[in-house]
């Protein structure tokens, strides 16, 4: 319990900053950056989604590799420190999966005329979303903690190798067919970049922090299960 | 007793246990015939229509998938329910070989169903399934299904939502094997050459090899207590 403690300030000071880029990021994407060189003008208010559904298409991504790296890192050990990372990492991929697919089906409406396309990179993220709900659903089935953590580390590592295979598999599967519909960035002007890389890391730092909050919660739970134990005897 | 004996006599005695009760083999048999059918209704096939040639390899590859992911459910909760995973595990054995043994006897039974399955399929869909580049990729595509979905089935044996968490945990990491699996399949259909289907098939190898290789490495922190 102290062992928290002590680096309170230091995480009350990282979740303010990543609410000042959050917001900073959100003035860049809507009003810093440039308008697109776009015809219609729903298309370049559209195109501004760009910055943040990239970005969270990068945490929930990386949130998965964190996934499987303290999965191995569980498997190796045994320790329960590795499984609350694990743990932490999906449900936050998850959220930010399915942030995802929300701000892509938003953008593809006035971009593409359609909410969704089976193009590739909307299928593996919708794949992604589906092994991170899977991985989820896995660890409320089972009841014995070392277990749960066996289990889940295994299906991390597991799905995680499948996912550059499903990428490779409807990469070849989407090429039989003719492209509906050209790539979405015509090249970034300067400007543009700025914007799309400060949001890149605000969105990292955003996943730091939320990862901090949620290995800390998962520390408390433990705590207090063990003063529980303690208490009844 | 060797490594591949220790296997085989465990496959055999799924074969054994399988023969005498023949509940795995018509339960997935039935199934993929209902499948069939049930796809029939979906899609509205006509026999020799261009559709059917359209949605054929994806209802067969479904109808396979589907009666496999019955079998494999099988395969695990059938030795929990009986308390004998407990005996194969005391058994002097490497953890591996029950995971090698019970997914030869997995692609075993899923071999069966299929070879019943693909003159029933020429049948009602008036497609011919009979050529050996055929019978390749079904042999591949069942491999690399039931490599992953046997690590998982043992896994979804012992939680507590067990035959429901299969698919979901299977589906979305086998994807890779449906697709390369239709694709092939309806490109052996539509008379392509085995260079135009060679990528399909590659994949599938891949597959084959790289999840029996990870489930080498995890398979024994499924089993042990």
């Amino acid at each position: 319990m102290e062992r928290t403690d002590k680096r309170e300030p230091l995480l009350i000071a990282l979740t303010a900053l990543s609410g000042v880029m959050v917001l900073v990021a959100l003035y860049l994407a809507l009003l810093g950056a440039p308008d697109a060189n776009l015809q219609s003008e729903t298309g370049r208010y559209a195109q501004r989604i760009i910055y943040f559904h990239i970005a969270t298409a990068w945490v929930g991504f990386l949130a998965f590799f964190v996934t499987f790296v303290a999965g191995i890192g569980f498997l190796r050990t045994q320790n329960r420190a590795w499984d609350i990372v694990a743990l932490s990492s999906a449900e936050i991929g998850t959220v930010f999966m399915l942030g995802v697919l929300v701000s892509g089906s938003i953008w593809a409406r006035p971009a593409w005329g359609v909410w969704w396309v089976w193009d590739e990179r909307l299928t593996i993220s919708l794949i992604q979303f589906l092994i991170y709900v899977g991985y989820l659903m896995l660890r409320s089935s089972v009841e014995d903690p070392s277990r749960r953590a066996r289990f889940a580390a295994v299906y991390g590592v597991v799905a995680f190798i499948s996912v550059p295979i499903n990428f490779i598999a409807i990469r070849m599967w989407r090429t039989q067919h003719p492209l509906m519909f050209g790539t979405e960035e015509g090249g970034l002007g300067p400007n543009m970049m700025f914007a799309f890389f400060f949001s890149l890391i605000t969105f990292t730092v955003w996943y730091v922090t939320l990862m901090w909050h949620r290995i800390r919660l998962e520390r408390l739970r433990d705590d207090l299960e063990a003063l529980k134990q303690e208490l009844v005897g | 007793m060797s490594y591949l004996r220790k296997i085989l006599a465990i496959v055999w005695k799924d074969i054994v246990a399988e023969l005498r009760t023949k509940e795995m083999f018509s339960a997935m048999f039935v199934f993929s015939i209902l499948v069939i059918v049930i796809f029939n209704f979906a899609f509205d096939l006509r026999v020799s229509g261009e559709r059917v040639r359209a949605v054929a390899p994806g209802a067969l590859w479904v109808a396979f998938a589907f009666s496999g992911i019955l079998g494999l459910n099988r395969a695990f909760v059938m030795e929990k329910d009986r308390g004998c995973l407990e005996g194969l595990l005391l058994a002097p054995v490497d953890h591996t070989a029950i995971y090698f043994g019970k997914m030869l006897s997995t692609i075993l039974f899923m071999l069966i169903v299929e070879a019943f399955m693909l003159p029933v399929f020429t049948a009602f869909f008036g497609v011919n399934l009979f050529d050996l580049r055929l019978l390749l990729i079904v042999v591949l595509g069942t491999v690399g299904f039931a490599a992953v979905g046997t690590i998982l089935s043992a896994m979804t044996a012992q939680t507590r939502a067990r035959e429901v968490l299969l698919p979901i945990l299977l589906l979305p990491v086998a994807a890779p094997v449906l697709i390369a699996a239709v694709k092939a399949t309806a490109g052996v259909l539509d008379g392509l050459t085995m260079a135009e289907i060679a990528r399909w098939l590659q994949l599938l190898v891949a597959f084959a090899v790289i999840f029996p290789a990870a489930a080498f490495m995890t398979f024994d922190f499924v089993v042990k207590e």
